[in-house]
């Protein structure tokens, strides 16, 4: 029982370290916080927009928010990818997880803005309050107060989701894993890792959005 | 107090024929009442007569169905054009509702911000004050609202009467010609009704802002109205000066209705 036969080697383990660790830090990593960045941001615009545009515009944002939702991310990867030639896929990457992101976000943003009391509209009238003044002071502010848990565990799905870049050839983190078991006939250490390092990222991330969701909620 | 209706000066407030209704809910039918400038007027009546519809249409948060609501004789959302009731811009609604402002039963500060904050708001970006002339006045009024400290707390922090005083400023500070109080005091715990009264009393001494009261209080409806019109049903049923209204009204259905929230032998008692 020696060697190739062994279940686990610690040594593998090690040498797995860098390349996942790479992955990490290069691709999943950044992928999800500039993704975040990108659903977070576009995900208010569409709540806008379907809120305050006129007919034609608010219809096509709606049209097309639904539309993205349905449809598997991997698909949106490839035709994005396949569409858009003159862009690295790292780029596409990016770009894909964050519109399909934003769309599940402009529905939390939703809720949120109809969360917020007839009362503080009628207030903003009260006060002659522009309709500027009204969302960006009043209504924006306690809609995303709501907002932030949800923004939260979608950056956690998303964080979960960045393995599909393997179908553009991106090398993230469980891609690198699988990459280095190849080249050395050992899958489960560098498997394992990737494992820990989503675990170790994840876990802190929830804790994180618990406390802010507590910190964010009224003394009411 | 009582003032005579004074018929030679323009009256701030005109309803025209108002009707309001929602859906086929008739709330208000053929409305016409005025009031004159610096006059403090309070609206009493049974749940659902139309007392908070009628604040509501002065605030704009509401519009009528039918007829004209005059603001110094400006019209408010509608006005006649060859006959025709058209609706204004949305820029003109705007203008004329500047000069108005409303305190509302559930406060309704704003939580996500700081007590000044909610009251330098609109004369910054309304008014366009600078943030130092709106803040010089923001303190002056928490100052006679009984509430200088509470300058940087958040309305959360606040009891449910310093609340009310903080909306009591915050509309103030808009500088309104009139003010539209809604049952300030409704929501309110009955230990501390009485200091929210206290500082709209003050308000009616020492300024001449024309008020719009609708309150079940009506021993502070007798001491600061100089009219008070009895509502039932979405119409006037008893126009007079509150010594009349609570002493000697002159309809059987103001009797009823004072007996009711008053009880027995209170009228005419202060
Ligand atoms: N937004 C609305 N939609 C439908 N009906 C309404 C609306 N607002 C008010 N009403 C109706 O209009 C009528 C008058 O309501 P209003 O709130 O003006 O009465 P009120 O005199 O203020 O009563 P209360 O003393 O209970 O406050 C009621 O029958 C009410 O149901
Ligand atoms: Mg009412």
């Amino acid at each position: 029982m020696q060697e190739q036969t062994e279940i686990w080697d610690w040594e593998m383990f090690f040498r797995a370290l860098p390349p996942v660790l790479e992955g990490f830090l290069t691709v999943t990593l950044l992928v999800t916080v500039l993704g975040t960045v990108i659903a977070a941001a576009l995900g208010l615009v569409w709540a806008m927009l379907i809120r305050l545009a006129p007919q034609p515009v608010s219809g096509i944002v709606k049209w097309f928010v639904a539309f993205i939702r349905m449809t598997p991310i991997v698909v949106q990867l490839l035709f994005a990818y396949y569409a858009f030639l003159m862009f690295d896929a790292m780029t596409i990457g990016i770009v894909v997880f964050g519109i399909h992101y934003s769309t599940y976000m402009s529905e939390v943003y939703r809720a949120g803005i109809d969360a917020v009391p007839k009362g503080q509209w009628e207030a903003t009238t009260a006060l002659s309050m522009s309709t500027r003044r009204t969302w960006a002071a009043v209504v924006i502010p306690q809609a995303l107060r709501a907002t932030v848990p949800a923004l939260g565990n979608y950056a956690i799905s998303m964080f979960k989701d960045t393995p599909f870049l393997l179908v553009i050839g991106v090398v993230e983190m469980v891609n690198a894993a699988q990459i280095f078991g190849g080249n050395n006939f050992r899958y489960v250490e560098a498997i394992t890792l990737a494992g820990i390092i989503f675990l170790l990222a994840s876990y802190p991330t929830s804790v994180l959005i618990r406390r802010m969701e507590k910190r964010l909620a009224y003394a009411n | 107090m009582p003032t005579p209706t004074d018929t030679a000066a323009a009256p701030i407030i005109e309803f025209r024929d108002v009707e309001k209704r929602f859906g086929d809910n008739v709330v208000l039918k053929d409305l016409d009442f005025h009031v004159n400038r610096g006059e403090r007027v309070t609206l009493i009546g049974p749940s659902g007569s139309g007392k908070t519809t009628i604040l509501r249409l002065v605030m704009t948060l509401e519009e009528a169905t039918d007829g004209l609501i005059l603001i110094d004789g400006d019209p408010l959302t509608h006005r006649i054009v060859d006959g025709k009731r058209v609706r204004l811009s949305n820029r003109e609604i705007k203008r004329t509702r500047t000069r108005i402002g409303m305190v509302f039963q559930q406060f309704n500060l704003f939580p996500n911000m700081t007590v000044i904050q909610n009251i330098t708001e609109s004369p910054i970006h309304v008014l366009g004050q600078s943030k130092a002339e709106a803040t010089r006045r923001a303190k002056d009024l928490l100052h006679q609202v009984g509430l200088d400290d509470k300058a940087d707390a958040h309305p959360s922090s606040l009891s449910g009467g310093q609340q009310q005083r903080v909306a009591i400023a915050r509309a103030l500070a808009m500088d309104p010609e009139i003010l539209l109080l809604d049952e300030v005091t409704s929501a309110l715990d009955p230990e501390i009704v009485g200091e929210v009264l206290g500082i709209l009393r003050r308000i009616a001494e020492t300024t001449d802002i024309t008020m719009l009261i609708v309150t079940h209080e009506m021993q502070f409806a007798r001491d600061v109205s100089d009219r008070v019109l009895m509502f039932d049903g979405g119409s006037i049923v008893e126009d007079a000066d509150p010594d009349t209204m609570f002493t000697a009204p002159s309809h059987e259905r103001t009797r009823k209705f004072l007996k009711a929230v008053l009880g027995e032998g209170q009228i005419g008692t202060r």
